[in-house]
């Protein structure tokens, strides 16, 4: 938490973002713990919320991840033609494309949120996409643009 | 006031390795809501979850939470050592600390911290956590089978023989399918209709089973043990119940042997009133009536013809039949509708898929695919079984057999193997040499996939000695031309083992075409909520571990709507989900998980955007009344039958008033305003 004071996008040395996922029960949730019986290893950055399918994934729920201190989103759930439940993932999309316009119309900076499908036997993916989303997120250091958003309205 | 047991597991190593768990445990127990925070070495182990049930009885814990490996592994466990306590099983979460952080953290501070965190999600989780009761569905013990070739034939029997009424819906004249219009069957060559049409009889006649020819699935509503099924019975002109099947009718049809037979594809004729091969069942005829003199007479309000109804001595011609719907309740579902075969010529429906034109199919009648190459070598086919060819029956002498004619092809849009085409051509070969003795069989092809018992021999078989002439490669164009007055079809092949063109004149050419699923398996998916993939197959709910059951519960499937498969493989399909079919209906009810989604009535202004998006039409819009009966409002209701708690309509809802118990917002806001200390 020290680090907030000193961090910033150019200096983000020490700083450790948090990242918020949330997965979908049956694929992307089975491919993290993949990665774990793979003792594949990632950053430690990530937290995961399990959901029963990215369909529930209300974006208002990404927004309030930002709002507890996220500094990237991901929401990740079964391929395409592959959802536990049909089409979940496809509402979930769609819902995403609409929504990443509305979001960066608010000023939401959209390169925060990743949208991906990783199946159940996919741990490397989940592996190689959760320490890329890290340093990349690094390299943009906090995301304290969100607060001053919020101080704004 | 909440009471919240954790116990944090070390696995033996695998978490304590990695994770100070007397850290973890210290740090939660200062969690708010937090009565006890233990560790131990194995949570799962006998003497792990005693401790659990210990404490529970202890402390009157409210719930638990249990961190150590995926919920996946264990998460059933632990619901039942606290549901064995007194608590309901729907109290417990699981904090994954070994498969998402200690196997994947090797640094043990940063692990140990993240473990942290973990449970604390939750913990702030399992407060919100409500007591659920498993629902009970009451079940109709009566099953549907939709199609009856093999598939749904021994599906039928084999439901029927466990106790249950079945009903059996055809949508044309006949059960029997596919396989009844085969010749003979690899790898024993045995006759397809004399292992085929004793089931036919059977099903026919079988006290459990009722038989719904020429009928089709129009509307399906209700839920798993609850089904109501709407089935089209098509007009069919001939009261099977007063109709002997005696013959006079077709026999006198002036129509008759003029109207290409579908049944043949269109090789053989039948009339206008027909049965649409001699074992059909049941033995009654159908009108055609498009093609019936009297039912088109009719149309323009004259009454010609109507020979079949003054020759029929038992009166049951009636050309006033109207198509009837019939409502039956069901408990589960099987659908084996089967395939059909891609269709070569230019015009496909699918637009991804492409046809080959340069084969000439549709010009050349000759060139033929190999169901239709059954019908002229089976001894019931439009030949009795002569091998002759389409155009002006003369005897073949030189017969080339394409493989992969649509399979296996991605230039052509069908990625997939076929998977019986290797095998049907190889007993082509084999059928046609048994007749023609001094005739050749060419068959072109990719690769020979012959895996199953006794069928690599079978194709040794036809190669070493009925002299089946095999060439690896491909044929790029066939071409029509006449050597000494002869019609023959000139096919540029490949012989890439040999390394040259292989150029064969052969007087009949038979397309192993690609199987796609039969035409209106989509809608009929739709209808029923059962997933399919790009081609129209479909999708089982697991495909190893659930390779019978789909992801509408209550519905299975067989055979080859799901995938290309041989008659063995069917049967073994059907067989299964008639088993599993079986096991729902021995039930007195099911039970199914509580997490499903739910509707505040009061706050909903019954939009119906959750409607649109349910992908199992789950939820309706009711109306509300006051006990006078005045109209109140609008709501939306989810069905606890048909809801599989995916949750996608709580992310729609403009007003709130959907949940999904289990994964509620106030449950994942809280998961999310952990983070926040």
């Amino acid at each position: 938490m020290s680090s907030e004071t000193t961090a910033g996008a150019n200096s983000s040395v020490g700083f450790e973002p948090k990242i918020v996922a949330f997965v979908c029960n049956w694929c992307t949730y089975l491919g993290a713990d993949l990665a774990g019986t793979n003792r594949l290893e990632y950053p430690a950055n990530v937290r995961i919320i399990r959901l029963p399918c990215t369909g529930r994934i209300d974006f208002n729920l990404v927004v309030k991840a930002f709002e507890v201190g996220a500094d990237a989103v991901l929401v990740s759930g079964c391929h395409p033609g592959d959802c536990h439940y049909t089409a979940g993932n496809f509402h979930a999309r769609r819902r995403w494309k609409l929504f990443r316009e509305l979001l960066d119309t608010v000023g939401i900076d959209t390169n925060r949120i990743y949208f991906s499908w990783i199946s159940a036997a996919e741990g490397a993916k989940f592996q190689s996409l959760v320490t890329e989303i890290v340093e990349k997120t690094r390299a943009m250091g906090p995301y304290q643009d969100y607060k001053s958003l919020v101080a704004e309205s | 006031m909440a009471k919240i047991g954790v116990f944090t597991c070390w696995c033996g190593e695998n978490i304590a390795r990695h994770v100070d768990v007397e850290a973890v445990s210290e740090a939660i127990s200062k969690l708010p809501g937090v009565a006890c925070s233990m560790n131990y070495k194995y949570m799962c182990s006998e003497p792990g979850q005693s401790l659990i049930s210990e404490k529970i009885k202890e402390l009157g814990l409210t719930g638990v939470v249990v961190a150590s490996c995926s919920p996946h592994m264990h998460l059933k466990t632990f619901r039942k050592t606290v549901e064995l306590a007194g608590v309901n099983p729907y109290m417990v979460e699981m904090a994954n600390i070994r498969e998402q952080c200690s196997w994947v953290h090797s640094d043990k501070a940063v692990a140990t911290a993240k473990a942290i965190e973990l449970i604390g999600i939750a913990v702030a989780k399992v407060r919100r956590n409500a007591a659920l009761q498993p629902i009970k569905v009451p079940v109709t013990k009566r099953a549907m089978v939709i199609g009856a070739g093999v598939a749904g034939i021994q599906a039928a029997l084999d439901l029927a023989a466990g106790g249950v009424e079945v009903i059996l819906v055809e949508r044309e004249p006949s059960v029997g399918g596919k396989m009844a219009g085969l010749s003979e069957t690899f790898p024993t060559l045995d006759c397809s209709q004399c292992i085929l049409t004793p089931r036919m009889v059977e099903v026919g006649q079988h006290p459990n089973i009722k038989l719904m020819t020429y009928s089709e699935v129009e509307k399906v509503d209700g839920y798993v043990g609850n089904f109501k099924v709407t089935v089209r019975k098509k007009a069919r002109y001939v009261d099977i119940a007063k109709c002997t099947g005696c013959g006079t009718c077709w026999n006198a049809c002036p129509k008759k042997n003029k109207i290409p037979n579908s049944f043949d594809y269109n090789l053989g004729n039948r009339g206008a009133i027909y049965i649409p091969f001699p074992q059909a069942v049941p033995a009654r005829p159908t009108i055609d009536a498009d093609n019936c003199l009297r039912l088109q007479s009719m149309k323009k309000g004259k009454e010609l013809c109507g020979i079949c109804m003054k020759n029929c001595g038992s009166q049951a011609i009636n050309f006033h039949d109207q198509d009837e719907l019939v409502e039956f309740d069901v408990g589960a579902i099987v659908v084996a509708t089967g395939y059909k075969l891609y269709s070569i010529g230019k015009e496909q429906e699918n637009p991804n898929i492409k046809g080959y034109g340069e084969y000439g199919y549709g010009k050349y009648k000759d060139v033929i695919d190999s169901l239709q190459f059954e019908r002229i070598i089976s001894a019931s086919g439009p030949t009795g079984g002569e091998p002759k060819r389409p155009s002006d029956g003369m005897t073949p002498k030189t017969v080339v057999f394409i493989q992969c004619t649509g399979s296996r092809d991605n230039a052509k849009g069908i990625t997939y193997c076929s998977k019986i085409c290797c095998m049907y051509t190889a007993k082509h070969t084999m059928l046609f040499k048994h007749k023609v003795h001094d005739g050749a069989a060419h068959v072109f092809y990719m690769d020979i996939r012959s895996g199953g018992k006794m069928y690599d021999e079978f194709v040794r078989r036809a190669i070493e000695q009925d002299g089946a002439l095999y060439h690896r490669g491909r044929v790029s164009k066939i071409e029509e031309i006449t050597v000494d007055g002869v019609k023959k079809y000139r096919c540029y092949g490949a012989d890439t083992l040999a390394g040259e063109p292989c150029v064969v004149d052969a007087d009949l050419v038979v397309l192993a075409c690609a199987m796609v699923p039969s035409d209106g398996v989509t809608k009929l998916a739709q209808k029923l909520s059962v997933g399919y993939n790009e081609y129209g197959f479909l999708s089982e709910s697991h495909p190893k571990l659930r390779p019978v059951e789909t992801n509408a519960a209550g519905v299975f499937v067989c055979g080859a709507c799901q995938g290309p498969k041989d008659i063995p493989e069917t049967v073994a399909q059907a067989s299964a989900a008639a088993g599993k079919a079986l096991i729902m209906l021995s039930q007195p009810y099911l039970t199914r998980e509580p997490e499903i989604a739910t509707v505040d009535e009061k706050l909903c202004a019954a939009c119906g955007a959750c409607v649109q998006t349910c992908p199992f039409k789950a939820i309706t819009i009711e109306e509300i009344r006051d006990r006078k009966g005045n109209f109140i409002k609008n709501t939306s209701r989810v069905n606890p039958g048909l809801c599989m708690g995916c949750g996608t309509c709580v992310s729609v809802c403009p007003s709130k008033s959907v949940d999904l118990i289990g994964f509620t917002d106030d449950q994942v806001y809280a998961e999310l305003e952990s983070l926040l200390a």
